[in-house]
């Protein structure tokens, strides 16, 4: 029975082949035109985009390691001539990089220690632990999430001029060392971790630090590494508090003192230095962004899940 | 129309890093006659809705031709091919009402198809009641019952009215009496149509009790089509018989000796023409009558009433299912205190199949 | 030898008994009772840390602030010096009528007009486009997300190269103009004029579009990425449907993508809406602290621009006063940006 069908099958379908009708393989061949068109465009389209989101970057580089009559010339060379690492150099020292270096450093990776103790306790205490008052107490600091930073800045000038912090690193540490962003991260973090680990931990006498640390911690490890890096990128990237509260040379942080030490756009500006400079000040964000990228976009994205 | 399809195939490249190729469709050849509803019948992972997208063109075959009517549709674009197809899912719009889900194929078609928009309405509305759900027209999709939703998504396909119905597991997501009623309603909409339609299923009794053909996949290979009845009547190896039927089919172990059949000691019946082999025996539940002089011995286990039958369960050591369930007219005698039950068979429900190939081996009949 | 075995498993036994309900169970009981009472105060241990720092760097500036604003002409150092202060609108009422917070106000709401729209549409756009294509997406979306890891005023120095004419107005006596800056280059090269876009004698136009520019190719980054997972979040079988019903590309783009992707673009939006009122340090990339061309400063002064002026000649009632109606704004934008999102972002 299935051996005749199947002669029948044949049958019918080589005389459908043969009968195909034309306007079926017009529209066939029509919509690969149209299918690859789309794609050529697509493509052109992004990587036009691309060259655009690229080129600030080329520029810079290229613009450092020209000598100034190169970069002066009315017809501007898209690769430099000679190749002149001395702008780098030059960069370091006009800017003095290398105390702005250790400043920023110094205070990023202090700063981020502290912030990561103080978060995780909080989020635990959030996440896992009773209290009265816990759920008005949480939407509280969620609403001064809200609130502009500015706000803040006013009165927390004259705090820590009060406190005769001016001028420390104590002043570019202390005051953002609580992010209730942060707190809600991992505590949306800690909330996923099954709350039976937590009493199995309690009955087998484990305390609640060391369950921290040996459970919760690991587990939640990503979400970590995110936080550091974002703290750490906040502080290499901030610019307004520092410059108030901290703009001597002792403390001064680099984005401070690379925009201070170019102010002038007057024209004589030696821009193959300054590019240099602002080469030094993006690379290790570069490398942050090569080697941890994964984090970072991580981190960003789940911003993006609690609006 | 009908649909032709010709040694399609379809090889997925692999997805693990020993590089082992996965043929979800193997050289599959059919023909769905025109304005009839049939079924594609499988366990999961045959390779059925693989066969029923690349028919829809989602997916092209990686060889193998598909005509609608005499057209080579292969080629074509799953929008140039003016199917229907719903979803297992349904995929309805959820930002959309119901009736701007219905109305929205309308609203895709250009040049002389374009209706104007009366005309969008009046079809949509006739879809709508077709189905029965022109009372919920300007509900959101998450307000609907699965049954409902699953009804605007056979609307939604119907009302550009499609050359070919595809349907990918329509019943799965429904609870049982919501299955069997959607099951009829599905054979009236066709039956009203005229559509040809391609249904997609693992459950045999919903392919058997509505379609006209089936076609029985495994791994990717058709292992038998045509008629409900036919294939029920005269499978083409072991694992169709198995497939199809329920209560299932009883499968025992035996052996031909001189042209007899042997399940366990008992010879059971004359098989002619068939030469001296292990062999798998299949019986279907009523192929049982309960005959004190009959060949086969089993151990009776239980006796279920069930109204007009009578369903005996029991046992035989040759047996390869885990009971043996068989079913016989109400106004049977049995014994039920006894420990043994013995019957007799009818002949055209005992199918051989060789040990070897699983393959049907048909006795000579006299 | 049979017995000695018998009395080890029974000795095992028992004890495993033992073990398990008293130590595991009883024990288990008691300590959970005693962490309840202590878990009352051991929460705030948990939380003293932040607890304290936020009641000095965020608790009590928001009270202060709010102080500040409403005593009339309220000045730190006067009030160090023992000056009291007369409570009354009077900061607000200064700062509303100062000519340089106007022009601040006009500076910020124009940047946000002009960025949120077109940086949102841009990164839509391109997120569509990244989503539908296979080969190289990973590398392109790795170069979209570039600029976010970026240095904001790093790279508006290198946006301000870019855009600088080299060597004119300020530039001394014996200096030869000799290039425009690469931007005009280019412009020059399709056969346009060069502008001057941000050097003495630029024009608030030209400005203001170096500023969108910049802005918006550092708000791309973000934006890409958040309506890129929502895009990849949607389910495929929406576009399957829409392909089976013959739907043209630009119908599946405003039918579908755009109310499904809704949620995403509207969140997009109100954090574009917030930042932007926010902004502050691209202007000082671009244009130095002077915030604007050197012969006009201020021009292109913002909001927070404004707060910090005032902070700096220790005028913090009307910082105080200007924070506050920056919040304001901030509330009032958000809230209609979500009044609106709630009627047209669906599900």
């Amino acid at each position: 029975m299935k051996q005749d069908e199947k002669v029948t099958m044949q049958e019918t379908a080589t005389v459908a082949a043969d009968t195909t009708d034309k306007s079926v393989r017009r529209v066939a061949v029509q919509q690969t035109i149209v299918k690859v068109t789309v794609q050529v465009l697509l493509y052109a389209f992004l990587i036009f985009m691309a060259l655009i989101v690229l080129f600030p970057f080329y520029w810079m580089i290229i613009s450092s390691l020209k000598s100034l009559e190169e970069y002066r010339l009315a017809v501007p060379t898209l690769w430099p001539r000679t190749i002149l690492f001395k702008n780098y150099a030059d960069a370091f020292v006009t800017a003095k990089l290398g105390r702005l270096f250790l400043n920023t450093l110094f205070v990023g990776v202090v700063s981020t220690l502290l912030s990561l103790v103080i978060t995780v306790l909080s989020a635990f205490a959030f996440a896992r632990l009773e209290f009265k008052g816990k759920n008005t107490l949480f939407a509280a600091l969620l609403a001064t999430m809200m609130i502009p930073g500015e706000l803040f800045t006013i009165t927390n000038y004259s705090t820590v001029s009060n406190f005769g912090w001016l001028n420390s690193y104590v002043v570019l540490i202390v005051p953002f060392l609580v992010s209730v962003f942060y707190i809600y991260l991992l505590r949306q973090n800690f909330m996923q971790i099954p709350n039976e680990l937590y009493l199995a931990a309690k009955v087998d006498g484990t305390t609640d630090l060391k369950y921290l640390w040996k459970v919760m911690i690991p587990l939640a490890l990503p979400t970590l590494i995110s936080i550091t890096i974002l703290k750490m990128m906040g502080a290499w990237n901030s610019y307004i508090w520092p410059r108030l509260v901290a703009n001597d040379d002792a403390h001064r942080l680099i984005t401070n003192g690379l925009r201070n030490a170019f102010t002038d756009n007057s024209g004589n500006t030696n821009y193959p230095v300054q590019m240099a400079a602002v080469a030094i000040v993006s690379f290790p964000l570069f490398l942050v962004f090569v080697f941890l990228r994964k984090y970072i976009m991580k981190g960003v994205s789940r911003s993006g899940i609690k609006g | 129309m009908k649909i032709v399809l010709q040694n399609l195939t379809q090889i997925f490249p692999s997805r693990n890093k020993k590089g082992e190729e996965v043929v979800a469709v193997n050289d599959f050849s059919y023909e769905v006659p025109d304005g009839k509803l049939v079924a594609l019948l499988g366990p999961s992972g045959c390779g059925k809705s693989t066969t029923l997208y690349m028919i829809s063109g989602l997916q092209k075959p990686t060889a193998g031709k598909i005509f609608f009517g005499d057209d080579d549709v292969t080629e074509l674009s799953p929008e140039n091919r003016g199917v229907g197809l719903v979803f297992q899912n349904y995929a309805l719009y959820p930002h959309m009402t119901v009736k701007q889900n219905i109305l929205f194929p309308l609203q895709n078609m250009k040049g002389k198809d374009r209706l104007t928009k009366e005309q969008m309405l009046e079809r949509a509305y006739e879809a709508a009641r077709l189905v029965q759900i022109d009372e919920l027209m300007d509900r959101k999709p998450s307000e609907l019952s699965g049954g409902q939703q699953q009804r605007v998504a056979i609307a939604r396909a119907l009302v550009k009215m499609p050359r070919v119905l595809l349907l990918d597991e329509p019943l799965s997501n429904l609870d049982a009496r919501l299955r069997l009623q959607t099951r009829e309603e599905i054979r009236r909409i066709q039956r009203e149509t005229g559509i040809t339609t391609v249904f997609v299923t693992h459950d045999q009794e919903e392919a058997m009790s509505i379609s006209d053909m089936i076609v029985v996949m495994k791994a990717g290979v058709m292992q038998q089509s045509g008629k409900p009845q036919e294939v029920y009547d005269d499978p083409t190896n072991l694992f169709v018989a198995k497939f199809l039927g329920t209560p299932p089919i009883n499968v025992f172990r035996g052996t031909v000796k001189d042209e007899t059949l042997y399940i366990g000691e008992d010879a059971v019946m004359k098989v002619k023409g068939i030469a001296d082999a292990d062999v798998y025996v299949g019986i279907r539940p009523e192929g049982f009558i309960v005959d004190p002089n009959g060949t086969l011995h089993c151990k009776l286990t239980s006796v279920e009433v069930m109204g007009r039958d009578v369903s005996i369960v029991s046992k035989n050591d040759a047996m390869v299912s885990p009971t043996i369930r068989s079913i016989v007219d109400a106004d049977t005698a049995i014994d039920t205190a006894s420990e043994t039950v013995t019957f007799s068979l009818k002949p055209h429900k005992v199918f051989l199949f060789s040990a070897e190939t699983e393959e049907r081996l048909y006795p000579e009949v006299e | 030898m049979a017995k000695v075995g018998s009395a080890i498993k029974n000795f095992f036994v028992d004890k495993f008994w033992r073990t398990f309900c008293v130590k595991w169970v009883w024990q288990g009981f008691c300590v959970n009772q005693m962490y309840k009472k202590f878990d009352k105060w051991k929460a705030w241990l948990y939380l003293l840390p932040a607890i304290i720092l936020l009641c000095i760097f965020t608790v009590w500036p928001i009270i202060n602030t709010v102080r500040m604003a409403f005593l009339e002409g309220y000045s730190g150092l006067a009030a160090k010096g023992g000056a009291t202060f007369s409570f009354g609108l009077g900061n607000f009422i200064k700062v509303i009528q100062y000519k340089r917070f106007l022009n601040c106000l006009k500076n910020t709401v124009l940047l946000c007009v002009l960025t949120v729209p077109i940086s949102t549409f841009l990164a839509l756009l391109i997120a569509v486009c990244l989503n539908s294509i296979k080969p190289l997406q990973k590398l392109l979306q790795t170069i979209f997300f570039l600029p976010y890891v970026t240095n904001s005023i790093a790279i508006g120095m290198v946006f301000a190269a870019m855009f600088n004419i080299v060597g004119t107005a300020h530039g001394t006596a014996n200096q030869i103009i000799t290039t425009a800056g690469i931007i005009n280059n280019v412009i020059e090269f399709f056969g346009g004029t060069a502008i001057n876009w941000i050097n003495a004698g630029s024009s608030p136009a030209a400005n203001i579009t170096v500023m969108v520019i910049y802005i918006v190719w550092n708000a791309l980054p973000f934006k890409i990425l958040v309506l890129l997972g929502g895009l990849q979040s949607i389910n495929k079988q929406y576009y399957d449907a829409a392909k089976i019903d013959s739907t043209p590309r630009r119908r599946i783009f405003s039918r579908i993508t755009v109310p499904l992707l809704s949620p995403m673009l509207a969140y997009v939006v109100i954090t574009g809406f917030i930042g932007g009122f926010k902004e502050y340090t691209s202007i000082v990339g671009i244009f130095g602290e002077t915030m604007g061309p050197p012969d006009d400063a201020g021009r292109l002064n913002t909001m927070v621009g404004f707060i910090y002026d005032s902070l700096s000649t220790n005028s913090q009632g009307r910082a105080s006063a200007a924070a506050i109606i920056l919040f304001a704004i901030i509330l009032v934008v958000t809230l209609i940006n979500m009044q609106v999102s709630k009627k047209r972002v669906h599900y």
